[in-house]
């Protein structure tokens, strides 16, 4: 009795608030735009009974789904969302695996207070620190600054509002969760092994290449799953550090709802963004099996 | 031997810097008494009191913390449950869909979650404002608890709450006097963590709010969209600084009392 209230409680708030909400996003993908409120048509008439619900489902259709296919707007901003993240993910990943390194290889009582330091900006305000970048990033920001008091240009360069301060932007704030995961990985390595490997005539680097690399693959595709999935449809960075010409798929979903009000479109992107997603999560839910599996 | 080579010194100096030096630039230039946020003129307080003066921040500063208790409260208690059915509460109906329920939310973009419960709240003739903020975020939230308290849960000896059930405790007991102490390091970050998600969440606040119910992170993000602005740099600061005191302080006790714990345990070793 005590336990099926225990399993009930939350799974019916799980229920209530997380999966029946897609089935109406799900649904409304399916409706018209509507000048009414809510926006949207057909509505449910439960008094109708039988003959209204049968109406209800012969008004839905695909329509918003074949509009966003015939729409170049939609497909661009669903590639350049993925470029983004993809070219953002291997930035981070070639920022954050020196790091990890060189923090997998300080003296152990270094190496809390390294760990702390970083996941340290993982807990300030995400939106503080994409607006951090703004002041430095801009026409006469300290950046442009400092470069032109080095000498090393002559006019100030256009880094805000470009896709630029967007990879800055998702290097600089998804930096720890890429850090973590390869750090854990080269942790646990056993130093012996490179010792072998150099004893057996490899170079530094290719002691590193042959042996410490693969070691920390699975950190390294946890790290890079979870840069690339929040990237994909990141809203926040693309809205302050990006211009009027980057498009990404959050943005675009977040105008089509608050400006344009048209709420069976923004579905319909929100029903494909998740589909694009279900790849990688997959990928990543069975990485992390097979890593638990082998730590077993 | 470890090698700490040249190389790792100077890409943990690098990367660190990079990490840091934006914010001790917002944390420098809060201090500045020019209104250009580009150009030093002097050290100043005024924007700290212009913010503390400015009403409308404050009330938003007000929400956020009522909606950020009440949420992380909520979403503690629901996510410790989901944590000890998934760990152990062993085979029912439905466990798979619970576990993809609770795993689903930490990956999902927060527009499409903000958007769903949105739709939900309309569907269902709920006013957006104080508490539909306070469900959004209670349901994300207690997502990231159970993972944090089942990590705890997965890795912690089963016999004790055995033995304590073989002792004539009833099952509630058990969990109150055994599990529930074991396991409280877990529940407290967890509710830490929920507080912290809440607190800076901007997206699923816009789209699950109402009017009386801005938080701070949306007065913040239409401030910041126009540019940037001295008082927002002040703000920074302050919970920045808050954020810092918080986790330095929390990694000491944590220390502490691991310390006590090796102690603790060495002594009992030497009794036995």
């Amino acid at each position: 009795m005590r336990r099926a209230v225990l399993i009930a409680v939350p799974y019916l708030w799980l229920l209530a608030l997380f999966l029946v909400p897609f089935l109406i996003v799900f649904k409304i993908s399916l409706s018209d735009a509507a000048i009414a409120r809510p926006p949207y048509f057909p509505q449910l008439e439960v008094s109708e009974g039988w003959s209204g619900l049968k109406e209800f489902f012969a008004e839905l259709d695909w329509e918003n789904y074949i509009f966003l296919g015939e729409d170049v707007l939609y497909y661009q901003a669903y590639l350049s969302s993925l470029k983004i993240a993809l070219i953002s993910t291997v930035l981070t990943l070639l920022v954050g695996y020196p790091i990890a390194y060189g923090m997998a290889r300080a003296a152990p009582e270094w190496r809390p207070t390294l760990l702390m330091l970083i996941i340290l900006p993982f807990w300030t305000s995400f939106l503080i620190r994409v607006y951090a970048w703004k002041g430095i990033l801009s026409t006469e920001g300290l950046l442009n600054q400092l470069l032109m008091s080095l000498g090393i240009i002559s006019d100030p360069l256009t880094i805000l509002n470009t896709n630029t301060a967007v990879y800055i932007g998702i290097v600089y704030t998804y930096l720890p969760f890429m850090v973590l995961p390869i750090y854990s990985a080269l942790e646990k390595m056993d130093d012996s092994l490179l010792e072998a490997a150099e004893d057996l005539g490899c170079s530094r680097f290719q002691a590193f290449w042959l042996v410490t690399f693969p070691m920390s693959r699975a950190g390294v595709f946890a790290g890079c799953f979870l840069v690339f999935i929040p990237a994909l449809g990141e809203f926040v960075i693309p809205s302050l550090l990006g211009g009027s010409d980057t498009l990404m798929i959050g943005k675009v979903l977040y105008e089509e709802f608050f400006s344009n009000r048209d709420w069976p479109v923004a579905s319909a992107v929100a029903v494909i963004l998740l589909l694009i997603l279900i790849v990688p999560i997959v990928l990543f839910q069975l990485n992390q099996q097979k890593q638990q599996e082998a730590e077993q | 031997m470890r090698r700490f080579s040249w190389f790792n010194v100077t890409s943990l100096t690098l990367g660190f810097a990079f990490l840091y030096l934006p914010m001790i630039i917002l944390v420098v230039y809060s201090f500045n008494s020019s209104r250009l946020v580009t150009v030093w003129a002097g050290f100043s307080t005024k924007w700290y009191g212009e913010l503390l003066q400015n009403e409308d921040f404050l009330q938003a500063a007000w929400v956020t913390i009522k909606v950020a208790f009440f949420a992380s409260s909520i979403a503690t208690v629901l996510g410790t449950m989901a944590a000890y059915v998934l760990v152990r509460g062993g085979r029912f109906h439905g466990r798979t869909l619970f576990s993809g329920m609770i795993y689903a939310p930490l990956v999902m973009p927060e527009v499409i979650t903000g958007l769903s419960l949105l739709l939900l709240f309309i569907g269902i003739g709920l006013d957006r404002g104080i508490l539909t903020v306070i469900l959004a975020h209670t349901t994300f939230a207690m997502c990231y608890v159970s993972v944090v308290v089942s990590s705890r849960l997965i890795s912690f000896d089963r016999s004790l709450e055995e033995a304590a059930l073989d002792l004539g405790c009833s099952p509630f007991e058990a969990f109150r006097l055994v599990t529930l102490p074991i396991i409280a390091p877990a529940v407290i970050s967890g509710w830490l963590l929920a507080f912290t998600l809440s607190l800076d969440d901007l997206v699923i606040a816009s789209f699950t709010t109402g009017p009386g119910a801005t938080t701070l992170p949306i007065k913040v993000f239409s401030a910041v969209r126009l540019g940037v602005s001295p008082e927002i740099n002040a703000l920074s600061t302050i919970m920045i600084g808050i954020v810092t005191i918080g986790v330095i302080t929390t990694s000491l006790i944590s220390k502490r009392s691991a310390i006590k714990q090796a102690r603790e345990e060495r002594a009992a070793d030497r009794s036995t």
